[in-house]
């Protein structure tokens, strides 16, 4: 089987040049490799560099080196040396990121936030509401506040907005970090339910859980990131 | 759909090859070379003084360069370097295919005259002459940038800086342009104001599939509307890439300062 992901000996450090230049070296020598329908979750103490590999995999920290390896459009595509323009298409068409917190925009409707994916991938604005709908009925948001903007929900609704929002789309390869840290027992069995789904349509996943319980129930396997520590 | 999308927009519409700017021995601005793809958004960012004002008017024929070249790609699909363009050829992008904001809508406006000669006036620039579908069209763009229509035959001067700043967006889009440059334009705005702009350009934006360069101090401006930023200190572009990537991960010490720079929300 092909690896939907494959990170090679990637490494990252952060020169903090407003601190007299001091180098914070996060992780090195990442290797390891997804299948379509796994859930790898990283497991290791906070600052452990878990947030980082997820962020450097989405593209939205840089590499200083090594390959992070994207099956995309049937070809496999160096993340960390992409084009701009391609790692916008790339997150368009292939990766899903579903951060801690939503980045609210201002005076769009949480019914809108959540479609957007599907609409900014052609879909007709209707049948995307449609299914947004589907999703947030499932996650427990009420119909009443659909048409408000999340920014002023409480923290576990943006989440829960926010999960909506990456869980939408048909995309291929799902970044979760820390899914169900802000959730209720009931609506964290929801999203156990919405990965096993997504693993049986053959995405591949890593997450970032806390709760040993939510780890067990999702993770087909666990890769210890304390063994990627930078030698600082 | 999304091979689609890499087919038709396979071509710069706009590339800048070394272009500099020097006032005597004043570099304002050094060999910056880019290109800007149908639908994507650039932020050009720095402080005053950084160059960035002066590379949008380099970009948009306002100012001649001291050396390179702008070229872009017209609605026939070839592209042309600006500078050998005709008088005719130039007249049709400032009109038509480009759009130009300004920091001060007194700039951009014609502030005695009403707001629907504002918006009318790009459509008889092109040729319309049927005053009734000029009059529905500008009606049109005025409830599209959320201006009540009411208001249609009030002069600028009368409009608060937020509306304004809408009908000097609605005067550029009207004639459907392919880009639009932007300077500093929610820069005089209060902040209330500023986000219900910023939100209204994102939309046209992206339901237009504008490709827009935009200049602006204000790196929370660069990261709602833009995909890519360039970073600018003294006359030269010293970071680019992925908006969030810069903006997260900047590297130069400069960007390093900016982004440390912005206060917490």
């Amino acid at each position: 089987m092909t690896a939907m992901i494959d990170v090679t000996d990637a490494s990252k450090t952060f020169t903090m040049h407003l601190q007299g230049g001091i180098e914070l070296p996060v992780v090195s020598g990442v290797t390891f490799q997804v299948d379509p329908g796994e859930c790898v979750v990283l497991s290791g103490p906070s600052g452990a560099g878990k947030s980082s590999i997820l962020k450097m995999i989405f593209g939205n920290y840089r590499c200083d080196s090594g390959r992070i390896g994207i099956r995309h459009c049937g070809a496999s595509v160096d993340l960390a040396i992409a084009e701009p323009r391609q790692v916008l298409n790339i997150r368009r068409a292939t990766i899903g990121y579903v951060s801690q917190f939503l980045r609210a925009v201002p005076r769009v409707a949480t019914v809108d936030v959540v479609a957007e994916p599907l609409i900014v991938n052609g879909l007709a604005r209707a049948e995307a509401q449609a299914r947004a709908g589907e999703l947030l009925h499932r996650l427990n948001i009420p119909e009443r506040l659909w048409r408000l903007p999340p920014a002023t929900f409480s923290g576990g609704e943006q989440q829960r907005v926010n999960i909506a929002r990456g869980f939408i789309s048909d995309l291929p390869i799902l970044l979760l970090d820390e899914p169900t840290a802000s959730l209720d027992a009931t609506n964290r069995a929801v999203v156990v339910e919405l990965v096993a789904e997504k693993k049986r349509q053959g995405v591949a996943m890593v997450a970032i859980v806390h709760d040993d319980e939510i780890r067990h129930l999702i993770a087909d396997r666990v890769v210890d990131v304390t063994s990627f520590a930078a030698a600082a | 759909m999304v091979d689609q999308d890499l087919i038709e927009n396979d071509e710069p519409l706009l590339v800048a090859k070394s272009l500099s700017k020097s006032y005597g021995r004043i570099a304002a601005c050094r060999d910056v070379s880019f290109a800007l793809y149908p639908g994507e958004v650039l932020a050009i960012v720095g402080e005053s003084g950084s160059g960035k004002s002066t590379l949008l008017q380099l970009l948009s024929g306002q100012l001649a360069a001291s050396g390179g070249q702008v070229s872009y790609r017209m609605r026939d699909g070839v592209t042309r370097d600006f500078a050998t363009l005709g008088e005719a050829e130039r007249r049709f992008l400032f009109r038509t295919d480009w759009g130009f904001v300004h920091q001060d809508p007194a700039q951009g406006l014609r502030m005695a005259v009403s707001a629907g000669a504002n918006v009318g006036e790009r459509l008889m620039a092109v040729g319309w002459n049927h005053y009734g579908r000029i009059r529905d069209t500008a009606s049109d763009w005025l409830t599209r940038v959320e201006i009540d229509i009411a208001r249609i035959d009030d002069a600028p001067r009368t409009y608060s800086g937020g509306m304004r700043q809408r009908l000097q967006i609605a005067r550029n889009l009207v004639t459907e342009p392919r880009l639009v440059f932007m300077d500093e334009p929610t820069g005089g705005l209060d902040v209330s104001v500023q986000a219900r702009l910023l939100d209204l350009v994102r939309s046209l934006v992206a339901e237009l599939h504008l490709a827009v360069i935009i200049v602006t101090h204000d790196l929370a401006v660069a990261r709602l509307l833009s995909h890519r930023v360039m970073v600018m200190k003294g006359g030269r572009v010293i970071e680019t890439g992925l908006t969030d990537q810069v903006l997260d991960d900047p590297r130069e010490p400069y960007t390093q300062l900016l982004v440390s720079s912005i206060l917490p929300p």
